[in-house]
């Protein structure tokens, strides 16, 4: 009934780059969302300024103008260094811009940004009697940290990243204006062959709704483990 | 060393902005003694409490636990701070202490909050920490709950896990911040039975409270502030019965 015209392998292809690049991205907006709210919660000047400029440009920039920016303005960067090595120091320097790579690492700083706000506010969520229990009972700072504050302010954490996971998935559509081949990508030029767009768009549209569905599961799954321990009442407090 | 006194403040003083909370207040303790901090709201018994294990940094005065005096230095605005945080950490865990609101840590069972510091902090073997954590569930009444989450007890039974995981920590001051107040009148009593057989252990402790029948049958030393100041210093019958201060006098007085 649903002939993909031989282009079934190459979309299945181009699925399988969407999760990659999905995933990828969401380890380093993780990292950096985490990174992030601990330099604006460290009391730390510089820190703090960093983490705000970072938070502040990026959420104040449309993704397609960053993405776009990043893998041809980056492009041109490289370019001109590598000219001015070579012309100054005889330094052979080059590299190119890999479409994969520049994806990841855009989805990966946009979504940073919002994982730090996300954390932060979950960090401010917890319970200043908790951290001071582990103050008063001679924890370090790390151990605090990673003991008290990294699990509690999860529960408060999840529903947000919840939020920007299925956000982030969305947006790694936008790599295929860079050339890479991912399920969009393929799905446009099958769509532009045989003039089929319906045909061609409707099972992309399912995949990404079933990635979605499926994370909205295990989020709740995961939602759960995290509230162990506090009262069914208190949940909405 | 045995004779060595367990805790000794000299002159500790605290201002926040401008507010002077404590205008130096001293204490020194023998092992076993039994110290209640009693006075009325803002007179600076909490501060007090929290200025020796430094959940506060005295503005000014020392602190000696069991022989050895924390050292402070300034930071660049010029304010007082610890001058060696490793020293603190190692401070604090010789200093359990029970908070008013009980404090534990929402996403461990009782028995993981008992051996967490013990375990991380003191690097006590697990096995070892968790015949120990049942030693103390035993002893203040709980064995039973410890598989249970901090949410899924009653006050008074949260605070006698605090007071296991204080224990565990085998300290040699127990630091006590109103541990009966945030709780129901009727969980008040075990709580305060539990306390009672510590210190009839010998344990010592320092007690900031309000229930005035613990302060005068099972302290050895009470404290009465007002305003930040010590006004009233001694027995618990001198303090109670014979009273040198006016307001004392008063904050002994029937209200109605």
């Amino acid at each position: 009934m649903f002939d993909l015209k031989g282009y079934g392998p190459e979309l299945l292809d181009g699925a399988v780059v969407t999760v990659e690049l999905a995933f990828l991205s969401l380890a380093l907006s993780l990292f950096l969302g985490l990174l992030g709210a601990s330099s604006k919660l460290s009391g730390n000047r510089i820190a703090y300024g960093i983490a705000t400029f970072y938070t502040t440009v990026i959420r104040g920039v449309p993704d397609l103008v960053m993405m776009l920016l990043f893998y041809y303005g980056g492009q041109v960067m490289v370019n001109s260094l590598s000219d001015f090595l070579y012309d100054h120091y005889q330094i052979d320097f080059f590299f190119q811009f890999d479409p994969f790579i520049s994806g990841v690492v855009t989805i990966g700083l946009i979504f940073g940004a919002y994982m730090a706000e996300t954390f932060r506010g979950a960090f401010l969520a917890v319970d200043t009697g908790q951290i001071e229990a582990a103050r008063a009972y001679g924890f370090t700072r790390w151990h605090t940290f990673r003991r008290i504050m990294v699990p509690q302010m999860l529960r408060h954490a999840l529903p947000g990243l919840g939020n920007n996971w299925q956000v982030l998935l969305k947006s790694t559509a936008l790599v295929s204006i860079i050339g890479l081949t991912d399920m969009v990508r393929v799905a446009e030029e099958a769509a532009k062959a045989e003039r089929m767009p319906f045909h061609f768009f409707m099972p992309v549209a399912s995949v990404y709704l079933l990635l979605t569905a499926g994370s909205e599961l295990f989020i709740k799954w995961l939602n759960k483990r995290a509230n162990v321990g506090v009262a069914q009442g208190a949940q909405n407090a | 060393m045995a004779d060595q006194a367990p805790l000794i403040c000299r002159d500790i003083t605290k201002t926040f902005d401008q507010l002077e909370v404590l205008k130096g207040v001293s204490l020194e303790t023998r092992k076993g003694d039994v110290v209640s901090l009693i006075g009325s709201s803002g007179s600076g018994k909490s501060t007090f409490l929290r200025c020796i294990n430094l959940l506060e940094t005295p503005t000014s005065g020392d602190i000696i636990v069991h022989g050895d005096p924390i050292r402070f230095t300034n930071n660049r605005k010029g304010e007082r701070i610890p001058a060696d945080n490793k020293q603190v950490e190692q401070i604090r865990s010789k200093l359990s202490m029970v908070f008013q609101s009980f404090n534990l840590w929402s996403h461990m069972t009782v028995l993981e909050n008992i051996i967490e510091a013990p375990v991380h902090v003191l690097k006590v073997p697990k096995k070892e920490a968790i015949e120990r954590a049942e030693a103390y569930l035993q002893k203040v009444g709980i064995y039973e709950r410890k598989d249970y989450y901090p949410a899924q007890m009653s006050g008074g039974q949260q605070q006698r896990a605090a007071i296991a995981r204080a224990l565990a920590m085998e300290p040699e001051v127990m630091l006590f911040d109103e541990p009966t107040s945030a709780l129901d009148p009727e969980l008040v009593g075990e709580v305060l039975r539990v306390m009672q057989s510590l210190a009839e252990e010998g344990r010592t402790m320092i007690v900031v409270t309000h229930e005035m029948a613990f302060a005068r049958d099972v302290s050895s030393q009470v404290l009465f502030l007002h305003q930040g100041v010590i006004e009233e210093q001694g027995t618990p019958e001198k303090v109670f019965d014979h009273p040198d201060s006016e307001r004392m006098k008063q904050f002994l007085a029937p209200n109605f």
